[in-house]
């Protein structure tokens, strides 16, 4: 059998550095294998997070070879085996041990944004209707699984951190499904331009690159809300007749 | 003696999957204060894997569907060892609860005419699935956990319970650590309800993750109330067999409902080769009917290879043994075929099944709208669980409730396909509302320090050990005894040999050693959960082997048949006073008149 040597960060908040760990390789074998091989082999205590092994839960996100990536749709074939691979945490979140990281910060986010607030129902049994193309969009952004790699990748929190101004592509996408959900009824354009920082997204698509979702994160969600804070604000017929129609839509 | 940090809570849920945060979302409506504890962060738990859909007869695709002929098909589904109060409650209360979640900002496919659309699911008699694509149990899971964190529920991510605590007999709280830094914590509660999902890293082929170690079955026992039909382990029919590191992972049923065919090497459609005799008469005899129905024909009978999760796993393990087989130990599970049938197969199969696409692309090299996937069962969900009253969710126990996975009675003998997901949110509610309900009219319980103590003890004694055993080691050799000799086909000696295995595995957990310190650290996690697998394990093999006969989920090659006096009965699980497990038969409540004529009806 095969084998190759995975160089895993090793340490906590106060630092670290990377192990090597030689393990066996067989085919087929994704990252997050070789990972829990060298758990149940060698180093028991080594900490990293995962679920579903599937790419469909987000909790095993980690930079392979620098890249952030899910470790469990990481297939080591797609790797140069004759070189150490080196693992290691996301980098724009505080380290709690080894490849597990703090994403305190992603629920507080969360939390704050206004909550979906249906129309009133549009049939007497309390159902809605819409349509399949109305809500395409919508369910492109309701995949995202919160793997957390579009904030880990996008320099404004990697590198600027600032995490205080600025919530990063998951959550302007998560504003986005809620903003263009054919039923909902809430503005959450104010918020958008201030407290949630959406003039410091640049651009770089950087976000949409990592994300295992394919969700086109910057085209088809943060382009378009750029547009809508644009027009909220340097338009007021625009901003006058919004307001009337959710009056009258409530 | 040390302290540990204390939370109270009117109500504490334990598992933050659909059961549970639907049963703190009702709680917390309930007006009382709600802590919910997860495994994992919150959104992880495995309802995100769920993929075909959720159960409900909203007949929006079919309207001759309603809840009498759901709940006929879960009771037939179940072999009729279903708890039928709680099949009919689920039939009922479904549509609602899918047209809840709607209201909270789910996004489900449509119909043409704007409603939620729905889709064709084994042993569902009508198109009954609500979905998102194959991705279901994601929409269901954000959509609870969006709408939960605003309701002012207190959430625990990372925390994993390791008693529960009591008063006399009744449940006043939990005991457990969080895993960051590895402190213990109290938590007081009027009510708990448990929600921890299922088992299946009791065995080596499974889709669950390495959460589902039965930690609420073994809770729930540990504390002295009981588990019924633990026998009843589902084997889905198709996990991935190919490449040998994704083993196990689920293949949807969707796959099936939107056409796909079961193939053996020879090619052949080895499912209408043995088709039971109650679902004859709803079953097609030939491959241009099944098509038809897939294709929304309402004349036509379902294909064969839509029967019961039991029955088509059993056909795939038969194909296997008698050599028929595909390359890598599987069969073939074939959507590609479609493409003789439509002009834009390739659109149409990524667009109803796109994590099916992206799975077998990037795990396996295979495109599945030009191949065929290789598919071979994989441990998925137990129907046994803790055993509750149907209209309340409580146990034995005073003031400790469960729902979901790790509660039993609505799946009988085998659970059909999309079931889970509504049981989740049904359940979950009534659990919910029923923990506030004693919440309300019962106060905080006094907890014993000295028994909380023994416990905190105990857990740290891994780590005192300087030559014991690795706990991964003991982990694996269960997971290997519990496939080989307790799986999709049993037979009493080896399940003897199953039991014998499981003491000397307790005598190795009691030695278990682990490196590092306490934070975390999942050698320790692993060495803890290591307690609740055997407990589990003990249990799915004494209710096996006192089932004397073949039903649903459990196959007994010594006993191939059904027998009528089994059909009237369920395994009981309790703990003795000396600590032994005992087993007994006990029988079913009678089903009321007006729901036998349903059954009639519904035949």
């Amino acid at each position: 059998m095969k084998t190759a040597t995975f160089k895993i960060w090793r340490g906590d908040a106060k630092g670290g550095e990377f192990h090597e760990y030689p393990t066996d390789v067989a085919e087929g074998m994704v990252v997050l294998d070789a990972v829990n091989q060298v758990q149940a082999m060698q180093a028991g205590d080594l900490a990293c997070r995962w679920n579903c092994k599937a790419g469909k839960c987000g909790s095993c996100s980690a930079e392979v070879n620098g890249m952030p990536r899910l470790m469990c749709m990481t297939r080591l074939s797609e790797l140069p085996l004759e070189k150490p691979i080196t693992i290691e945490p996301m980098k724009a979140f505080p380290v709690i041990k080894d490849l597990v990281t703090d994403l305190s910060w992603n629920f507080r986010v969360k939390k704050k944004i206004k909550p979906f607030k249906p129309r009133p129902p549009d049939a007497p049994d309390g159902t809605w209707r819409m349509q399949q193309e109305d809500i395409d969009r919508v369910q492109e952004f309701r995949k995202c699984i919160e793997c957390f790699l579009c904030q880990d990748v996008c320099h404004v929190l990697r590198d600027h951190q600032l995490h205080e101004k600025f919530i990063g592509p998951r959550f302007l996408i998560h504003v986005a499904a809620l903003e263009m959900h054919p039923l909902d009824t809430e503005d959450r354009i104010e918020e958008l331009r201030n407290a949630q920082g959406i003039g410091y997204c640049n651009i770089t698509k950087c976000c949409t690159k990592v994300c295992p979702e394919s969700i086109q994160i910057t085209d088809n969600g943060i382009i378009p809300l750029k547009e809508r804070v644009v027009d909220d604000f340097y338009d007021p017929f625009g901003w006058v007749w919004k307001r009337l129609k959710k009056l009258l839509n409530r | 003696m040390p302290d540990y940090e204390t939370f109270e809570h009117d109500v504490l849920v334990i598992g933050a999957g659909g059961a549970g945060l639907r049963a703190a979302i009702e709680a917390s409506a309930a007006g009382v204060r709600v802590g919910l504890v997860c495994k994992s962060l919150l959104g992880k738990a495995h309802t995100v894997m769920a993929e075909g859909g959720i159960a409900a007869a909203l007949a929006n695709v079919d309207e001759r569907d309603n809840w009498k002929v759901h709940f006929a098909d879960t009771m037939r589904g179940g072999q009729y060892v279903n708890q039928w109060r709680m099949a009919e409650l689920h039939a009922k209360e479904a549509p609602d609860r899918v047209r809840e979640l709607e209201a909270w900002g789910a996004v489900f496919d449509r119909t043409k005419d704007g409603r939620i659309l729905q889709r064709h699911f084994g042993g569902h008699k009508y198109p009954r699935l609500a979905h998102v694509g194959d991705r279901t149990g994601l929409e269901m899971i954000r959509t609870l956990q969006d709408y939960g964190v605003h309701q002012g529920i207190d959430v625990y991510m990372e925390h994993t319970i390791l008693c529960l605590l009591k008063d006399g007999d009744r449940v006043i709280g939990a005991f457990g650590y969080e895993r960051e830094r590895g402190r213990f914590k109290i938590f007081r509660a009027k009510a708990v309800v448990l929600a921890t999902g299922g088992i299946g890293r009791a065995y080596k082929i499974t889709s669950n993750s390495w959460e589902y170690t039965g930690d609420g079955h073994a809770l729930a026992y540990d504390a002295g109330t009981e588990l019924t039909d633990m026998e009843f382990v589902q084997f889905h029919p198709t996990g991935m067999v190919w490449p040998p590191g994704v083993m196990g992972i689920l293949v949807t049923e969707g796959v099936r409902g939107d056409g796909g065919i079961l193939t053996n090497k020879e090619g052949k459609r080895f499912m209408f080769d043995a088709i039971p005799e109650n679902y004859r008469a709803q079953t097609a005899d030939n491959e241009e009917e099944g098509w038809r129905y897939c294709q929304g024909d309402k004349d036509a009978r379902r294909p064969p290879e839509l029967l019961t999760r039991d029955h088509v796993s059993r056909c795939i393990v038969r194909e296997i043994k008698e050599g028929r087989g595909s390359p890598h130990g599987g069969v073939f599970l074939d959507i590609s075929w479609i493409k003789q049938k439509m002009p834009n197969a390739a659109e149409y199969i990524k667009r109803k099944l796109p994590s099916m696409y992206h799975q077998f692309k990037q795990l396996a090299d295979i495109d599945i709208t030009e191949q065929p996937m290789e598919v071979g069962p994989t441990t998925h969900y137990i129907m046994g669980g803790v055993r509750v009253d149907p209209d309340t969710q409580m146990t034995r126990l005073p003031g400790l409730f469960a729902a979901g996975e790790c509660a039993a009675g609505i799946n009988g003998a085998n659970r059909l396909g999309g079931n889970s997901l509504s049981d989740l949110l049904v359940f979950g509610k009534r659990a919910g509302e029923f923990a506030a309900k004693f919440a309300k009219e019962n106060s905080l319980g006094k907890i014993r320090k000295d028994q909380v103590d023994i416990v905190a003890r105990e857990a740290l004694e891994p780590f005192e050990r300087n030559d014991g055993e690795n706990p991964y080691a003991i982990q694996k050799d269960l997971q290997e005894a519990m496939q080989n000799l307790v799986g999709i086909v049993r037979n009493e000696g080896e399940m003897h040999e199953a039991l014998e295995r499981i003491g000397n595995f307790k005598t190795r957990a009691e030695k278990a050693a682990i490196t590092g310190n306490r934070e975390y650290n999942p050698g320790w996690h692993t060495a803890l959960d290591l307690k609740n697998l055997l407990t589990v394990s003990e249990a799915i093999t004494r209710a096996a082997l006192e089932r004397q006969e073949s039903r649903g989920a459990q196959f007994r090659e010594d006993y191939p048949y059904k027998v009528d006096a089994f059909g009237k009965v369920n395994t009981i699980i309790s703990k003795a006073s000396d600590g032994s497990m005992l087993v007994r038969l006990e029988p079913l409540p009678a089903m009321p008149d007006y729901l036998k004529q349903v059954m009639e009806e519904n035949g």
